[in-house]
């Protein structure tokens, strides 16, 4: 209890993951809250990546956690880029209707 | 005892409770701001892990950037919210159903991998005992080691801008612009003409206001 060790920060970083998996089947409507779903798994897999840095005493995980980082903001902003683009076509952001490239 | 214990169950449950309501908040500009709570208390985190950088990286670019922007979008589209709700509830057994495996099966992979002694291959870049800063050390293999990477990656930024400038621009029809081209090649030929009024007659010739 007195001492964290890996398993401690793996723990937070399972939850996190599982959050974001819950998070995306219950706002499945909503496009917005999926992304800041997808952003929550990003960051539980960089708790994960600096906690075996961290605890293997080696630099490669925090490098590779960095490299997470700048891939996700690229992401949101395509992401969040396509999103105002569709509202604009569409008038919603509602998933479901997301099927005008059906064949 | 030090502070370390409590500091990291201080931040670990305050990230899960953001986290849980990022999923389940009804206004999503509340979700935004949970969201940036997350990151606050996963930069924390980080703190206590030694990797500094990483923190204040985390605070910079998903509070500073991604939370913003995120906040931005919320707040400029005119979306009927609680539209989305509707069947709110509808897939969240189904979600729970894999979300509980998905959580075992974690716990299980760190209960037997880690009952005993961590197997270690030899690192390949030592976190440097002391002298340099976490900054400098991960400095001194971004700029050499991982040269190639930290191109591709600002290559990734490049196009992920150039990419939502693409996507979101638009042209609208009617709007006056300022034609530099146009404006600097207007010669006195084009513009002026003299015309010769009959007395009691109209000046204003077609075309021209």
């Amino acid at each position: 209890m007195t001492t964290i060790g890996l398993s401690h920060y793996l723990t937070v970083g399972a939850v996190l993951f599982t959050l974001g998996i819950f998070g995306i089947f219950l706002n499945r409507r909503n496009v917005i809250v999926i992304l800041m779903s997808i952003e929550l798994m990003l960051l539980a897999v960089n708790i994960n990546l600096v906690a075996f840095s961290h605890f293997l005493g080696d630099l490669v995980g925090q490098m590779f956690a960095l490299f997470v980082l700048t891939v996700a903001a690229a992401e949101a902003a395509i992401g969040l880029a396509i999103v105002v683009v569709y509202f604009r076509n569409r008038g919603s952001i509602a998933v479901e209707d997301i099927n005008m490239m059906k064949g | 005892m030090s502070l370390a214990p409590l500091f990291f169950y201080l931040f670990a449950i305050i990230t899960v409770a953001a986290g849980f309501l990022v999923i389940t908040a009804r206004n999503p500009v509340h979700a935004v701001l949970w969201l940036i709570l997350a990151f606050f208390n996963a930069a924390g985190l980080f703190v206590l892990l030694g990797a500094e950088f990483l923190a204040m990286i985390l605070v910079v670019v998903y509070v500073g950037a991604v939370a913003v922007l995120f906040l931005f979008v919320v707040m400029m589209l005119d979306v009927d919210f609680a539209a989305l709700r509707q069947g709110f509830f509808r897939n969240a057994p189904l979600g729970a159903l894999i979300g509980i495996i998905l959580l075992i099966e974690l716990i299980m992979v760190l209960g037997f991998r880690l009952t005993g002694e961590l197997q270690t291959a030899a690192a390949v870049v030592p976190i440097p005992a002391s002298g340099i800063t976490n900054t400098e050390a991960l400095g001194r293999i971004l700029y050499t080691r991982y040269i190639f990477l930290f191109q591709a990656a600002g290559l990734i930024l490049l196009v992920a801008m150039i990419g939502a400038i693409v996507l979101t621009l638009r042209h609208k029809e009617g709007v006056k612009r300022q034609s530099i081209a146009a404006q600097s090649a207007r010669t006195p030929a084009m513009a002026v003409d003299t015309i010769k009024v009959a007395p009691g007659a109209s000046v204003i010739p077609e075309g021209r206001h």
